[in-house]
């Protein structure tokens, strides 16, 4: 347990949290490269997903997609992108290689939630005379909704998890802690960079949950 | 003279890089294919007991699927660092981790497999007498294979990607040449070592399913045979 009282201890020392390389500016750089990731990631693969969705069509290739996407390293990725042009602008490495990253269970969750709502309900809509774009809108979306949140909440978890990586490729995040601490053997500090990460992965997982259960109830009056 | 210059121009496709590192590109896929294949097997001799408590008692579903959620939410770096101070700069370190990510995607489907077999099929080997330990050996889990090879699949894949982050403590198979090549800006060690990485995937999922595919004959049975009986 020494190990984690000395990670204490480097949490609790002000001057690891300012500066360049503290704590505060790793954490900050972290949100900023996901969040960035992560919107950019939404915009792309949930209107293809809903329309897709809304067709009926490309479902294979929208679940097989899901599947490759675990065999591809971001590691590996991010030391890739590392080597071309692309390098000299920073977080564009990494922002690339966690869109990649993120894409699949977005669409995967969000095509799979239209497909599963029921064909006798779409009928009875149409039935009543709604347009395509009413039934888009007022049918299927709110009863996919939960489906499209399963998939957003787990894109967002691994896009914080996996942003820190990009230390291993010399960007930005709070993963340079935790690379920090390994190039100069203070475990203390690598134990303490891993905690903040994961802290901060269990900590969005929660707001998500949060403003899931909060949202989830008006859609489905509405 | 000519093949010497893609190791020089540092080229991104170098052959020569790959005849004269052969046995360093075997050395570290075979510690990529061995770190990957024990985790697995550890994580499904974990997982099965796990998913048969969980599903014994209802009181341990909860807390057995929460927590293997939970873990699948640490960042795998974030993971191999918290393990560093229990097992030091070692291959069981990044096993462990590997471990504790596979226990998510296991524990899951084989709960789905189990709750997925017919009643019918559990009510009628408990007719013919089966008890307990025969009825899952027998009748239950080669009815959940499917799921539970699905399971070992994703399990397989994910954690092939994941073996390269061990190269922070020196034990990542292939991420180990990926991490070695970067500060030297090295490309066709590092492309070469990617592609091998996928490469590995897509094999080790291809043979999965002729393996599921061997362990589960009945599920071949053409559907024209089965309509004439």
């Amino acid at each position: 347990m020494g190990a984690v009282a000395d990670a204490w201890t480097w949490l609790t020392t002000r001057s690891n949290w300012s500066g360049e390389s503290g704590a505060w500016h790793r954490l900050a750089e972290h949100l900023y490269v996901s969040g960035v990731a992560f919107g950019l990631a939404c915009l792309i693969a949930l209107p293809v997903a809903l329309w897709l969705g809304h067709l009926g069509r490309g479902g294979a290739l929208a679940v097989n997609l899901s599947n490759t996407g675990r065999a591809i390293p971001t590691f590996a990725v991010l030391a890739l992108l590392m080597l071309t042009p692309l390098r000299t602008h920073g977080d564009v490495p990494t922002v690339i290689a966690l869109v990649l990253f993120a894409v699949p269970p977005l669409l995967t969750n969000a095509y799979t939630g239209m497909r599963e709502v029921d064909r006798a309900v779409l009928e009875a809509a149409r039935g009543m005379g709604m347009s395509g774009r009413q039934l888009f809108v007022r049918v299927e979306l709110p009863l996919a909704y939960p489906l499209i949140m399963t998939g957003v909440r787990s894109a967002a978890v691994q896009v914080i998890a996996t942003a820190t990586l990009a230390a291993m490729t010399g960007g930005g995040g709070l993963g340079r802690i935790i690379t920090a601490g390994f190039n100069t053997y203070d475990t203390a500090q690598v134990v303490a960079g891993a905690l903040l990460v994961a802290v901060l992965a269990l900590l969005v997982e929660v707001v998500l949950v949060a403003a899931d259960r909060l949202l989830s109830p008006l859609r489905k009056t509405t | 003279m000519a093949v010497r210059n893609c190791l020089v121009a540092n080229d991104w496709i170098c052959w020569e890089y790959v005849r004269s590192r052969s046995q360093e590109l075997t050395d570290a896929t075979v510690q990529h294919v061995s770190i990957t294949a024990v985790s697995v097997l550890i994580g499904l001799l974990i997982a099965l007991p796990l998913a048969l408590l969980a599903r014994a008692r209802r009181g341990f579903a909860g807390p057995v699927l929460g927590l293997t959620t939970m873990l699948y939410t640490i960042p795998s770096l974030a993971m191999f660092s918290l393990l560093l101070p229990l097992f030091g700069l070692s291959a069981a370190l990044v096993v462990t981790g590997l471990v504790l990510y596979s226990l998510t995607i296991l524990v899951r489907n084989i709960l789905a497999g189990l709750a997925a077999v017919p009643p019918d099929a559990r009510e009628a080997a408990r007719g013919m007498g089966y008890g307990p330990v025969r009825l899952l050996w027998e009748v239950e889990l080669p009815l959940a294979l499917p799921a539970l090879m699905a399971g070992v699949r994703i399990a397989t894949v994910s954690t092939i990607a994941l073996t390269t982050v061990g190269a922070i403590v020196g034990r990542g198979g292939l991420g180990n040449l990926i991490a070695d090549a970067l500060p030297s800006l090295f490309k066709a060690q590092v492309l070469t070592a990617s592609v091998l990485c996928v490469l590995l995937a897509v094999l080790a999922d291809l043979l999965l399913l002729g393996l599921q595919r061997l362990l589960t004959p009945w599920t071949r049975i053409p559907a024209r045979t089965l309509k004439a009986v």
